[in-house]
């Protein structure tokens, strides 16, 4: 994965609450055995016509958002299924960031391992960006990561949390995977200390 | 020695590593559950970096999500004719055959919901850790384990490595107290802890169900409550595990025999949360008052009693709670005050891994019994796995719908999820006793209501959303 640090983007605004992973990418976009072109279903049913084409008044179709990376979502953004699909197809569609009051715990985790950023900010800086970035189109934002810090259009400066870890992963690149492979002494002393509770064997189809 | 909740207990058990200042916990993994849809990217993973599944034997898979659920042809064949979820079901062949995991391959006797099957075969115990990619995995907490959904990244972690790295959750008890009346059921219980909390309310939280009526829920009752966890924001729901629980995986093919057995029964006994352990939080409702829920909206906490009105937008202080009301009334094409009572419906759906076992199906058989499917309503009753469709047809349950004019189907997820090709179509209406009623879940368009399978039941037979209540009555129900 590439080391994320700072970058600056344009805002746009998807100012519903509970926004949920089928209206993110719906169920049916599924059937994939890659993540290749999902950045197209991104919030698919709101987005596109039945017959395919885009719907003009639906705010990533509009001209003046066209390039925004950074997505301000409702309260709870992410909820329901737990489809890594969901940041897969953000980041497919140009996203490295999302902007919320909370995230859904399995969303969120999902995006970290994507170098997609789950920003959470309160509820007054969340309503600051909304009504920025429905005003003004060319809304930009920038985030630096080491400092934990978004910088709004007004130079004003808000932290965010985020996991000791997954900052680490995110600033140098590194894969969580390939740290629990480091870990292979720990995981057979555990193993070890502790016997099988079933066999998936004896009962194979 | 300190007062610990189940949750702890179990939590500790399994810590390879203990979480530190900088560093997330690792945790490892005693089952991962693996379907078609959310496997695929991972296997890539593993292959790219040359890696192996660490322990096929705490592995297993099955096809559920894109699968149909339409009859088998003369061979005895369920036909599979989308030809993207084909390429999708042979990869899960491949993979599985490739890392040597077990797989419950579609049409075979053990396929299945992955959250029916693994307490089915016996291999959800008191005191594990289970993890699937599907956020539903919260089902398996029924039995007193530490269950919850994973991403696919995830998925190759654990593939690879059996670990896991969290951050310890934090803790809510929901206690239940009191008695449910006839007619009202687990399913009720679990839409009426979501309206009262929301979606996002338990973020951030594992939840154990705690009380008088939990304690009163067969298995089932429990994996429904369980099951619906993760619509109330909490990644695992967990019930401690008492002699229901023990009873229940007796016997069962993955279950420890004789006096393993009752040794693994005396472990298991030490695993309820200890008398003055805390929680972070706690909520309470009165069983008592609880009647038959069914949701009104596009989310699950968007849920009432069947004989309340739907809510007035105009009514919410909040702006945003009353523009996401107004968004869902008018998705749904619902007004303001409206009773849901009364309304017609196109679809009812009793499956999905919420109420798809043979306790759920008998209860819905109750009422459809000696009935018939309302004129214009299309019924699909979709058992969660092929061991419930061979029960309830040696039960002759099958027979009590077919009879009635509703569709009996091969087991799988089917219209809970849509991505088989059973769905509704734009406009329509459904009850059904699955657990998401979001925008297009069902199928692009279509507007679900959740509610029980008694509820469902009642509606299939009269067309209109009803209240079981009054069938029930009107018949012998123990
Ligand atoms: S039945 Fe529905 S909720 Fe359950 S696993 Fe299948 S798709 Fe998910």
């Amino acid at each position: 994965m590439e080391p994320i640090k700072t970058f600056t983007g344009k805002v746009v605004a998807v100012p519903v609450n509970d926004i949920d992973t089928d209206q993110i990418i719906p169920a049916r976009y599924l059937k994939v055995t890659d993540k290749a072109g999902l950045g197209q279903a991104l919030f698919s049913d709101w987005r596109y016509q039945a017959d395919g084409s885009p719907k003009p008044d639906f705010v990533l179709n509009r001209p003046e958002h066209q390039g925004a990376s950074v997505l301000v979502g409702g309260h709870n953004f992410g909820c329901g299924s737990s489809r890594e699909h969901a940041p897969w197809a953000l980041v497919g569609a140009g996203f490295q960031a999302v902007i919320s009051t909370y995230f859904a715990d399995i969303f969120r985790s999902n995006s970290l391992k994507n170098g997609l950023l789950p920003i959470v900010v309160d509820e007054n800086t969340h309503r600051q960006l909304l009504s920025l970035a429905e005003e003004d189109p060319t809304t930009q934002v920038t985030v630096d990561l080491e400092s934990q810090t978004l910088t709004l259009p007004d130079g004003r400066g808000v932290t965010f949390p985020i996991d000791g870890f997954s900052k680490h992963c995110l600033l140098n690149g590194v894969d969580q995977l390939g740290y629990l492979l480091g870990l292979e002494q720990e995981t057979a002393a555990y193993e070890a200390g502790n016997p099988r509770r079933v066999d998936t064997a004896l009962v194979a189809g | 020695m300190t007062s610990k909740t189940l949750f702890e207990k179990v939590w500790e058990n399994h810590l390879v590593r203990p979480q530190s200042e900088d560093l997330p916990a690792v945790l490892y993994i005693d089952l991962h559950l693996v379907h078609e849809v959310t496997s695929p990217q991972a296997f890539t993973q593993l292959r790219e970096r040359g890696l192996k599944v660490r322990r096929p034997d705490k592995t297993l898979g099955t096809m559920d999500h894109s699968t149909p659920t339409t009859p088998r042809n003369q061979f005895g064949v369920i036909p599979v004719t989308d030809m993207q979820a084909s390429a999708q079901l042979d990869v899960m062949r491949k993979n599985c055959a490739d890392f040597g995991i077990p797989l419950y391959d579609l049409g075979t006797s053990k396929q299945g919901i992955v959250h029916v099957i693994g307490p089915e075969q016996g291999l959800t115990q008191p005191g594990m850790t289970i993890v699937c990619g599907d956020s539903h995995t919260s089902t398996h907490g029924a039995f007193g384990a530490l269950a919850f959904g994973i991403g696919t990244s995830e998925v190759a972690m654990v593939l690879a490595t059996q670990c896991l790295l969290q951050n310890k959750p934090k803790t809510m008890a929901v206690r239940v107290d009191g008695r449910l009346d006839a007619g009202v059921t687990a399913k009720d219980i679990i839409l009426a802890i979501i309206a009262r909390i929301g979606i996002g309310g338990g973020t951030g939280y594992v939840f154990e169900y705690m009380g008088e009526a939990i304690r009163g829920l067969s298995m089932e009752g429990r994996m429904t409550i369980c099951n619906m966890s993760i619509e109330g924001g909490a990644r695992a729901g967990m019930i401690a595990p008492d002699e229901t629980t023990f009873e229940y995986i007796a016997g069962r093919p993955a279950a420890p025999r004789g006096a393993d057995f009752d040794a693994a029964v005396a472990q298991w006994r030490r695993l309820p949360t200890d008398d003055g352990a805390t929680f972070d939080h706690e909520i309470r409702l009165d069983a008592n008052d609880l009647v038959p829920m069914i949701t009104y909206g596009t989310n699950p906490g968007m849920g009432m009693p069947i004989t309340a009105n739907v809510p007035d937008p105009d009514k919410l202080s909040d702006l945003s709670q009353k523009q996401a009301l107004d968004k869902a009334l008018r998705y749904m094409d619902l007004q303001p005050g409206q009773q849901l009572l009364g309304k017609p419906v196109d679809v009812v759906f009793i499956g999905s891994c919420t109420n798809s076992r043979i306790g759920d199906l008998r209860e819905a058989a109750k009422i459809v019994r000696g009935r018939k499917v309302a004129e214009g309503v299309r019924v699909m009753v979709v058992p969660g796995s092929q061991q419930v469709k061979a029960q309830a047809e040696a039960e002759g349950l099958d027979q009590v719908f077919k009879d009635a004019g509703a569709e009996w189907r091969e087991a799988g997820c089917s219209m809970c999820i849509a991505m088989n090709g059973d769905q509704l179509a734009p406009g329509q209406y459904a009850v059904s006793t699955s657990n998401r009623n979001f925008e297009g879940r069902q199928g692009k368009g279509g507007r679900t209501f959740l509610a029980s399978p008694l509820t469902a039941a009642a509606t299939a037979v009269t067309g209109v959303i009803t209240d079981p209540r009054q069938l029930v009555s009107e018949r012998e129900y123990a």
